[in-house]
C-alpha cells in the first residue's frame, strides 16, 4: 500500500437536538473546519465522499442534501451508505487510486426521525420486522447471549458506562459527560433486559469530516499527518439466529487483516489507544475480545484490572465513546478522528501519553454484523 | 497512480415488472451467480463486494448487511454505495477504486432493485427536499418533461423525433434475451400512447422493472488470467453537480454534469474525437428526448445536431456509434441496477459476448449513469489495456 | 418434500408511517417568516458570483462560500417550465393518492437567479405557456404554519 494520511479532522459538538441547523449546515461547518485544520483550500481537494443513510435522513438519495456543503461542485463525489469508518475506507481507496486528497464527511440527526422505526428497517421484512425488533432490543439479545455464555454480571459491563461517561468529561465534543457510579447504572431505568438506560447510547445529532491525502499533500499540511497503517472490513451472516452473537467473527477477521497490513502481531503490546464503537456498554468488552486484546469472555476483566481506563496499558474510548454521543454513521468517523487526535498529541485533557499507534473501529448492521478496523500511526 | 482494472465477468437476471417468486436477496443471488459463472470464478475467489440500490424502493435499511446471503458477502468485506439513479455506475466505479487502490484483486459490484415492492413514484418523490419540494414534486417525469419542452422550443425538435429513440431502443431490445420489454414499439405507437405529462407519453418513458446486475472486476495481472478479453477501465468520471432542484434547471446550458463528466472521462482515456473513437455506447436514457439532447452534451455531435445525428442512423445498429444495443433504459429499468447494466452491457460489447446484440469490432465502449439532481457518471471500457 | 416445490407466492405488507421532524434552518425560517409578515419572498445573494438564490441557504455550491446577504423579492415571477401531471401516484406526504391533474411549475421569481418550484393554478394546456407571469397566492396569515403550503399556489396574471 502507498502511504496515505489523515491530514485534517473536524467534528461538531454532539447534542441531543440541533434544531437550529439543517444537515447541509452541519456538513458545511465541518467541511470548512477540516480544511482549516489541514491548512488546505477546497481547491486542493479533488474527491469527495459523503456518508449518509436514506432511512435516517428520511430522504431518498440522502447524499443530495449535502453535495454543495461538502465542496462537491465539479468534483468526483459519491456517497457511502453506512458507518463513517467505511466511508473513510472508500476515501482512502480513492487516494490510493490516484486522487490527491479526499474529504470524507458524515452527518446524522437522530432527533429528526424515529430511531426504533428506522432501525427496525434493518431487519428482515418478512420474518422479523413485524415483531417490532429494533437496534436496542437486538442488542439486548446479544448482551444476554454474551453475558450468559461467560457468566458476566451486569455490574461488570456497567463499569464501561462509568468509565466512558467519565472520559467524556475531558472531551468538549461529547454529549454526555457524567460522573456516575456502577450503582447509578444498575438502578437506571430498564430499557430492554439486561440493558438499562445508562448501558445505552443517547440519541445524538452531529457531523464530522476528515481529509485523507497522499504523501505529496501530506508534506505540506498544517498539522502532523497521521498515517494509515492498516485497515480492513468484514461482514458476517444476517439473521441473528444464524450468528453466534457472543462470537464477533467478522470483527476478528477484519482485525486480523488490519493487523497484518500494519505489521502488528501483539495488539495489546503494540497498540497504545483504542476507540471502539460501543453504543451499548457490553459491546466494548465484546469488541475488545474480537479485536484480540484478550481471550473470549475476558473482555470485562480488562476494565476491572484497570487496563482500559485512562492511565491503563490500553486506554479505550478516551473520547467517551458512543455511550457519550452516538450520531449513527458519524460515530465511526468520530472514533477515527479521536485516534488521529491522540496520535497527533492534540487530545487535550484526555491525551494518552506517547500514543504512537491507535486503533479505531466502526460497524454496520444489527449487533455489529459488519466491522471496519483502522490502525493509525505517527510514522510512515 | 492506481492499478489498471478490468471487468472480467458480468451477470444479470431476466427483468420483469414483478418478481414475486424471489426476495431481493434471492434475486441478487441470481445476478451474482451469473457473473461468477461468466468469469469462471467461485465466490471464494472474491475479495470484496460493493452493493447499491435505493433504500425506499424496498424499504430495507442497510441492504449491504441484509443481502449477504445473496451477494456472497458472508465473511467478506462489503460496502454500500448509493446515489440514486446513478447508483449502479457509482457502485461499479467504487469497485474500480477497490481494485485500483491495490487493496483487493477481485471485487464484485452489485446493483439491484425490486421496484414492484413500493409505489415507484411515491418513493422517488421522497428524493426531493422535504421542506421545499416534496409538496409539489411528482417524480422524475415532470422534470424531464420540462427539459424536453425547453429542447423542443430551442431547436425545433418534434415529438416524432424523440419517438425515434424509443423505436430504436425497443427494437434493439428484441436482440437482448434479458430485456424487460421485448415487443417492438414504433414511432406511431409512441405518438398514440397516453400523455403522462406533456410532451412525455407512456411510450417515451422507461418502465419500472425488478432485476439485478453484477460485475466482477479484477486487477492487472489477475484479469488476464480470468478473461480472454478483459474490458479495461480507461476512464471513470463522476459529476453530481447540483444539490438543489432549483439550481439545475437552466436548460439552455444543457446537461452540465454530463458535459463535465464526459470531458473528464475523455481526458482520462485520451479521447479527442468521441464519435470517431468510441465504437458503441450504453447510455442511461430514461426517456426518449435524452437520446437527442444528451448525445450533444456527451459530445457525439454538436449542440442542436442531435435530431439530424439520430435521423441519419448514426446511433442505430450498424451506424457509426450504435447506442443501446441492449435496448437501454426504455426497455429495462430496475433503478439501482440500471446504471450498472449500462456498464455491464458496455463490458459485454468489449468482451465480444453480445450475441445477437453484438456490435462488430468494438474497441472502446462508453457507459453512462444518470440520476439525482441531473447528475452524470461516465465509464469508458476498452479492449486495450491503458 | 418433493424435488419440485410449488406454492402460491405470498407478500409481506409493511404500510406503517415513518415520521420525521426536519429542521428548516436559519434562512429557510426567515423565508417562511417573511411570507407570513410581508407576504413576499426572500432570497440570498452570493458575494462571489452575485447570484441570488431562493430558497435562501448558507452555501453557494460553485463558490463554496458562506452566504449572508438576504435580498427581499416580490411575490411575482415567470414560468420557465411546467408540466400538467396526469398519472396517479401515492403521495408520500399523505400516504394517499395525490389528486390529479395538477400543474407542477418551475418559476423564476423576480430578482432571483435560480428556480423555485411550486404548483400553478391552471391545468388547461391552452391557457398556460412558458414565459407567463405568475403571482403567489398565500394562505390567510392566521392559517399559516411556517411551511411550503403557506403558499397555496401561483396564479397566472399575464
Amino acid at each position: 500500500m502507498d502511504n496515505a494520511a489523515i491530514v485534517g479532522v473536524a467534528q461538531t459538538k454532539y447534542e441531543r437536538r440541533k434544531k437550529d441547523q439543517i444537515l447541509a449546515d452541519l456538513v458545511f461547518d465541518v467541511t470548512r473546519a477540516a480544511l482549516d485544520d489541514a491548512g488546505l483550500a477546497i481547491g486542493d481537494i479533488d474527491s469527495v465522499v459523503t456518508v449518509s443513510n436514506d432511512f435516517f435522513d428520511g430522504r431518498t438519495i440522502s447524499g443530495m442534501a449535502v453535495g454543495d456543503a461538502a465542496g462537491g461542485e465539479d468534483k468526483n463525489i459519491s456517497t457511502v451508505s453506512g458507518d463513517g469508518a467505511f466511508g473513510a475506507f472508500y476515501g482512502l481507496m480513492r487516494v490510493l487510486s490516484g486522487y490527491k486528497a479526499t474529504i470524507v464527511v458524515a452527518h446524522y440527526k437522530g432527533s429528526e426521525g424515529s430511531v426504533p422505526i428506522t432501525t427496525n428497517g434493518m431487519f428482515d421484512p418478512i420474518f422479523h420486522r413485524h415483531l417490532g425488533i429494533d437496534a436496542i432490543s437486538a442488542a439486548a439479545l446479544q448482551a444476554d447471549a454474551y453475558m450468559a455464555r461467560f457468566g458476566i454480571r451486569e455490574e461488570d459491563v456497567a463499569q464501561v458506562s462509568v468509565k466512558n461517561h467519565g472520559n467524556a468529561k475531558n472531551n468538549p465534543y461529547a454529549q454526555l459527560p457524567m460522573d456516575i457510579t456502577v450503582a447509578d447504572v444498575m438502578k437506571s431505568r430498564k430499557i430492554a433486559e439486561p440493558l438499562k438506560l445508562l448501558d445505552c447510547c443517547p440519541i445524538s445529532d452531529g457531523a464530522a469530516a476528515i481529509i485523507i491525502a497522499n504523501e505529496e499533500i501530506a508534506a505540506r499540511t498544517k498539522k502532523k499527518p497521521v498515517w494509515v497503517k492498516g485497515v480492513a472490513h468484514c461482514c458476517e451472516e444476517y439473521f441473528l439466529g444464524d450468528r453466534r452473537l457472543s462470537d464477533p467473527v467478522a470483527l476478528q477477521d477484519a482485525a486480523r487483516r488490519a493487523y497484518a497490513m500494519a505489521g502488528i502481531t501483539d495488539p495489546m503490546a503494540e497498540i497504545d489507544v483504542a476507540e471502539v464503537l460501543e453504543p451499548f456498554s457490553y459491546m466494548e468488552p465484546l469488541w475488545l475480545e474480537g479485536l484480540g486484546f484478550c481471550k473470549p469472555g475476558e473482555g470485562a476483566h480488562l476494565i476491572e484490572k484497570g487496563i482500559t481506563t485512562m492511565g491503563g496499558r490500553l486506554p479505550v474510548n478516551p473520547s467517551g465513546g458512543a455511550l457519550s454521543a452516538n450520531p449513527i454513521l458519524v460515530a465511526g468517523l468520530a472514533r477515527l478522528i479521536e485516534a488521529t487526535l491522540q496520535v497527533r498529541g492534540e487530545a487535550g485533557d484526555r491525551q494518552v501519553k506517547n500514543a504512537a499507534t491507535a486503533l479505531a473501529h466502526g460497524f454496520n448492521g444489527p449487533c455489529g454484523q459488519s466491522h471496519c478496523v483502522w490502525i493509525m500511526g505517527g510514522k510512515k | 497512480m492506481g492499478r489498471r482494472v478490468a471487468i472480467v465477468g458480468v451477470g444479470q437476471t431476466y427483468h420483469k415488472s414483478h418478481r414475486p417468486d424471489v426476495t431481493s436477496r434471492e434475486m441478487i443471488r441470481e445476478a451474482v451467480t451469473a457473473a461468477l459463472a461468466d468469469a469462471e470464478l467461485t465466490i471464494r475467489d472474491i475479495d470484496a463486494i460493493v452493493i447499491g440500490n435505493m433504500d425506499h424502493f424496498e424499504s430495507i435499511n442497510y441492504v449491504d448487511t441484509y443481502s449477504v446471503e445473496g451477494s456472497g458477502g458472508v465473511m467478506k468485506p462489503i460496502m454500500k454505495v448509493s446515489t440514486g439513479g446513478t447508483t449502479g455506475a457509482t457502485v461499479a466505479i467504487a469497485a474500480y477504486y477497490h481494485v485500483a487502490s491495490g487493496l483487493f484483486d477481485r471485487v464484485l459490484a452489485i446493483g439491484f432493485e425490486k421496484n414492484s415492492e413500493s409505489d415507484t413514484t411515491g418513493a422517488i418523490i421522497t428524493c426531493s427536499d422535504a421542506i421545499w419540494d416534496r409538496f409539489s414534486y411528482s417524480g422524475a417525469i415532470p422534470s424531464l418533461a420540462t427539459e424536453a419542452t425547453a429542447y423542443m422550443e430551442k431547436y425545433g425538435a418534434t415529438q416524432e423525433d424523440a419517438a425515434i429513440i424509443g423505436e430504436r431502443d425497443r427494437n434493439n431490445a428484441l436482440n437482448n434475451p434479458f430485456a424487460h420489454l421485448r415487443r417492438p414499439l414504433t414511432v406511431a405507437d409512441i405518438m398514440a400512447s397516453p400523455m403522462l405529462a406533456y410532451p412525455i407519453k407512456l411510450g417515451d418513458i422507461c418502465p419500472r422493472s425488478d432485476g439485478a446486475c453484477a460485475c466482477v472486476l479484477a486487477a492487472d495481472g489477475v484479469a488476464q488470467k480470468i478473461a480472454r478479453k478483459p474490458a479495461w477501465f480507461k476512464a471513470a468520471a463522476v459529476r453530481h453537480t447540483y444539490t438543489w432542484f432549483g439550481d439545475s434547471t437552466d436548460y439552455n446550458k444543457g446537461l452540465v454534469s454530463m458535459q463535465r463528466a464526459s470531458k473528464d472521462a475523455y481526458q482520462q482515456a485520451g479521447i479527442t474525437k468521441p464519435a470517431e473513437e468510441i465504437d458503441v455506447a450504453e447510455l442511461y436514457l430514461p426517456y426518449t428526448w435524452a437520446g437527442l439532447k444528451w448525445i450533444e452534451d456527451i459530445g457525439f455531435c454538436g449542440p442542436g445536431e442531435g435530431v439530424r445525428f439520430v435521423r441519419d442512423g448514426n446511433t442505430h445498429m450498424g451506424g457509426k456509434i450504435p447506442v443501446n444495443p441492449s435496448g437501454g433504459v426504455i426497455s429495462t429499468n430496475c433503478i439501482g441496477a440500471t446504471a450498472m447494466l449500462r456498464v455491464a452491457e458496455a463490458a459485454i460489447q468489449v468482451m465480444g459476448r453480445g450475441g445477437k446484440r453484438q456490435v462488430p469490432d468494438v474497441k472502446n465502449a462508453l457507459a453512462t449513469g444518470f440520476g439525482g439532481c441531473f447528475w452524470s457518471d461516465v465509464v469508458i471500457l476498452s479492449t486495450e489495456r491503458p | 418434500m418433493a424435488h419440485q416445490v410449488e406454492s402460491e407466492r405470498l407478500v409481506s405488507v409493511f404500510a406503517y408511517p415513518m415520521p420525521y421532524e426536519w429542521s428548516i434552518g436559519l434562512y429557510g425560517s426567515k423565508f417562511f417568516q417573511e411570507i407570513k409578515q410581508n407576504r413576499r419572498f426572500v432570497g440570498i445573494r452570493c458575494n462571489g458570483c452575485g447570484k441570488v438564490y431562493v430558497p435562501p441557504r448558507r452555501v453557494c455550491g460553485p463558490c463554496f462560500q458562506e452566504l449572508a446577504e438576504l435580498v427581499a423579492l416580490s411575490d411575482t415571477g415567470v414560468i420557465t417550465a411546467f408540466s400538467v401531471v396526469n398519472y396517479p401516484f401515492i403521495d408520500p406526504n399523505t400516504g394517499a393518492r395525490r389528486p390529479i391533474p395538477y400543474t407542477y411549475g418551475y418559476i423564476k421569481l423576480d430578482g432571483a437567479d435560480n428556480i423555485f418550484s411550486h404548483i400553478i393554478n391552471e391545468t388547461d394546456l391552452s391557457k398556460i405557456k412558458v414565459g407567463m407571469k405568475v403571482r403567489a397566492i398565500f394562505k390567510d396569515t392566521a392559517e399559516m404554519q411556517g411551511n411550503i403550503q403557506d403558499i397555496k399556489y401561483f396564479d397566472i396574471v399575464a
